[in-house]
């Protein structure tokens, strides 16, 4: 392995520790198949932090094992205080994870939908009420939340899910390739959305294979290929340091030296 | 505790809304036994009723060579139709389905008579022909008992009492009762009636697990902060409810329909009041949870709604096995068998519907047994659920 991978503390680009999920040296294998090798980052509040890769970097795994869905074979992380390993339970309470395959339950409505993971979060009727109404109004799901989900659009399905993942106001968002099908319209506003959570002081991760999106949304940005961090920064940070013009230039030569590195 | 609810509630508000899944829980797996079971009655009274008043033709060939036993059949209400066929012509008349039976009275008949030998006579049948049995066998009987009223008028004509060449007097004494006599067709009630709990709870165990896979929900419904075999726990809650659901119905219907059948007419009575429902309705409750474990084990290691449907349909199978094994070797209830879950559940139904009195420690064992194996498949299922694979 590349000892600049291993030597480079995780918090170069953070002032102190007010990182709000953290992670360091993860490796997770499935059988024989490396996921992932050596990921750590930091993703810090009031700001877009973006995961970018190819398909099958080990994006998924990543976000899977920071949701507490996996457990890491090595390295370990926290959220906020709270440590993956020790607290699983406490983790979840704290993030709002919006999972690559997020269906919805046909048969009830989007608000129902909505209410059953504010339940299953331990949140009372008022609130659930309360927080429904906000997200509702934010997302712009009036004149379909109380229809059955079984005839939604995929925006619409999406829309619902976002609003589950975040009804019991998570200070932490982790979204998997949140925009991958939807249209024009549903896109900007998942966009402002994530920028309205930055705004408020939430911490927002997010994965993408999109260059533009992690451009032109992200306050920092975490290259991965083939299950290693290849590079961390600012936009402007990663550009400047692989001297390319532009940031997809700087991510193909920062998965190029990552294939080089096999 | 709260998460188990939380997931219960939603299951079953869910799942009563699904078209398929109501159809196949309230109206295909409670009402399949006890159409079927109307369908045999209706067939089995038409065939008794038919059977009772049908008066038997045969056909015979030389029948004009034994007219004193061609009038002893027509007195029994034998009607003669009188055919010319060989043995060889008869044996094709009979595998055509031409004639059930044919008697063949052959030439030398008339001539052995008077000899005082044995006269030959050919009942020529098709033993395979189960519909053609009791009618040969009523032939068969009559041409005995002509056979005897001779063998008495020669005795007699030679001073002899015909009692002698009868050293027994065998007096048959059927202890069947009404009720057990019922069983033959009652007994399959219970094989329906776990059918009908499977049925009820099939599409909600293959729902809530490759369901939710399937469509997605389940990775966000594992980041709750809840431990997953409590959100497991409850869905295997809203599938027992459902099977108990189904169970409900199908003794309704069957308590309405065993009443609507004239079972007397049978020479049987159907043991099977509102009483017997409830009963049969309590000591069937503990096999709703393992059928509901069961379920939901095997469709947690299925990829697909189609695949698990696939397995599911050889799960509803099972239950059949201990009762066809049962049914072989004609098992008496018994402390072992109780504890065999399905056979256990069928033994106590059975003795329900005939009335016979039931141990408690039979009971108390058929209970405890069913409901420790669903206890742990369940656990099982919940184990599953920690599993990191359950995310396909």
């Amino acid at each position: 392995m590349h000892p600049e991978h291993r030597s480079r503390p995780v918090l170069h680009l953070v002032l102190g520790s007010a990182s709000m999920i953290e992670v360091q040296g993860l490796r997770k294998y499935f059988g024989s198949v490396a996921a992932v090798r050596e990921v750590s980052f930091a993703a810090l509040d009031g700001q877009i932090t973006g995961l970018l890769g190819p398909n099958g970097a080990g994006k998924s795994t990543t976000l899977r094992i920071l949701s507490t869905l996996l457990e890491p074979d090595a390295g370990g992380g926290r959220i906020d205080s709270l440590d993956l390993r020790a607290d699983p339970l406490g983790v979840r309470r704290l993030i709002g994870v919006l999972p690559h395959s997020s269906g919805v339950y046909p048969n009830l409505s989007g608000r129902e939908n909505i209410d059953y993971f504010g339940r299953l979060q331990g949140l009372d009727r008022g609130t659930i009420a309360r927080r429904s109404r906000e997200l509702v109004e934010l997302l712009e799901m009036g004149d379909f939340v109380e229809r059955r989900a079984k005839g939604y659009s995929q925006g619409q399905r999406l829309k619902v899910a976002i609003a589950r993942a975040l009804v019991h106001s998570p200070r932490n968002v982790v979204l998997d390739e949140p925009t991958n099908g939807l249209d024009v319209m549903a896109t900007r506003a998942l966009r402002s959305l994530l920028r309205r959570l930055r705004d408020e002081g939430h911490c927002v991760l997010f994965s993408s294979h999109v260059m533009q999106e992690v451009a032109t949304l992200c306050d920092a940005v975490v290259i991965i290929a083939h299950g290693i961090v290849v590079a961390r920064g600012t936009p402007d940070q990663i550009r400047a340091r692989s001297g390319a013009e532009s940031l997809e230039d700087a991510f193909v030569a920062a998965i190029g030296s990552a294939e080089g590195l096999q | 505790m709260r998460a188990l609810v939380i997931v219960w509630l939603k299951e079953m508000r869910e799942n009563l809304r699904d078209r398929r899944t109501l159809l196949s829980a309230l109206v295909i797996g409670p009402l399949f036994g006890p159409v079927m079971f109307a369908l045999m009655i209706g067939l089995l009274l038409e065939k008794t009723v038919s059977e009772a008043d049908e008066k038997v033709v045969l056909a015979v060939t030389g029948s004009a060579r034994a007219p004193n036993l061609m009038r002893f059949l027509e007195e029994h209400d034998v009607a003669i139709q009188a055919v010319a066929f060989d043995l060889e012509k008869a044996r094709i008349a009979i595998r055509n389905g031409r004639h059930e039976a044919i008697l063949i009275v052959p030439a030398d008949y008339p001539q052995r008579l008077r000899d005082g030998l044995p006269a030959p006579v050919q009942l020529v049948s098709d033993s395979a022909d189960n519909r053609a049995g009791k009618y040969v066998a009523r032939i068969r009987a009559l041409l005995s008992a002509y056979s005897s009223q001779l063998a008495s008028s020669r005795l007699l004509a030679r001073g002899i009492n015909a009692e002698v060449i009868r050293p027994l007097a065998v007096d048959e004494v059927d202890v069947s009762t009404p009720a057990g006599r019922a069983l033959l067709v009652l007994g399959m009630m219970t094989y329906f009636i776990l059918f009908a709990m499977l049925m009820g709870g099939l599409y909600l165990a293959i729902d809530a697990t490759a369901g939710e896979r399937e469509r997605g929900s389940l990775e966000p419904l594992l980041t709750i902060p809840a431990a997953r075999s409590q959100l497991i726990y409850g869905k295997i809650l809203a599938t027992c409810c459902f099977m108990l659901l189904s169970l409900a119905i199908t003794l309704t219907a069957f308590t309405v329909g065993v009443k609507l059948v004239p079972l007397e007419s049978l020479g049987m009575s159907a043991n099977f009041g509102p009483g017997v429902a409830l009963r049969v309705f309590s000591v069937a409750v503990p096999f709703a949870l393992l059928g509901a474990s069961l379920m939901t084990v095997v469709a947690s290691f299925t990829r697909t709604y189609k695949e698990a449907q696939g397995y599911l349909t050889l799960v509803l199978l099972i239950p059949t096995l201990p009762i066809v094994f049962a049914g072989l070797y004609s098992l008496r209830p018994s402390n072992w068998l109780m504890a065999v879950p399905s056979l256990s559940q069928h033994l106590l139904m059975t003795g329900l519907i005939r009335d016979e009195p039931l141990p408690a420690l039979q009971i108390a064992i058929s209970v405890l047994t069913t409901l420790a194996a669903g206890l742990i498949l369940a656990w099982i299922a919940g184990r599953l659920y920690e599993r990191e694979a359950i995310l396909g």
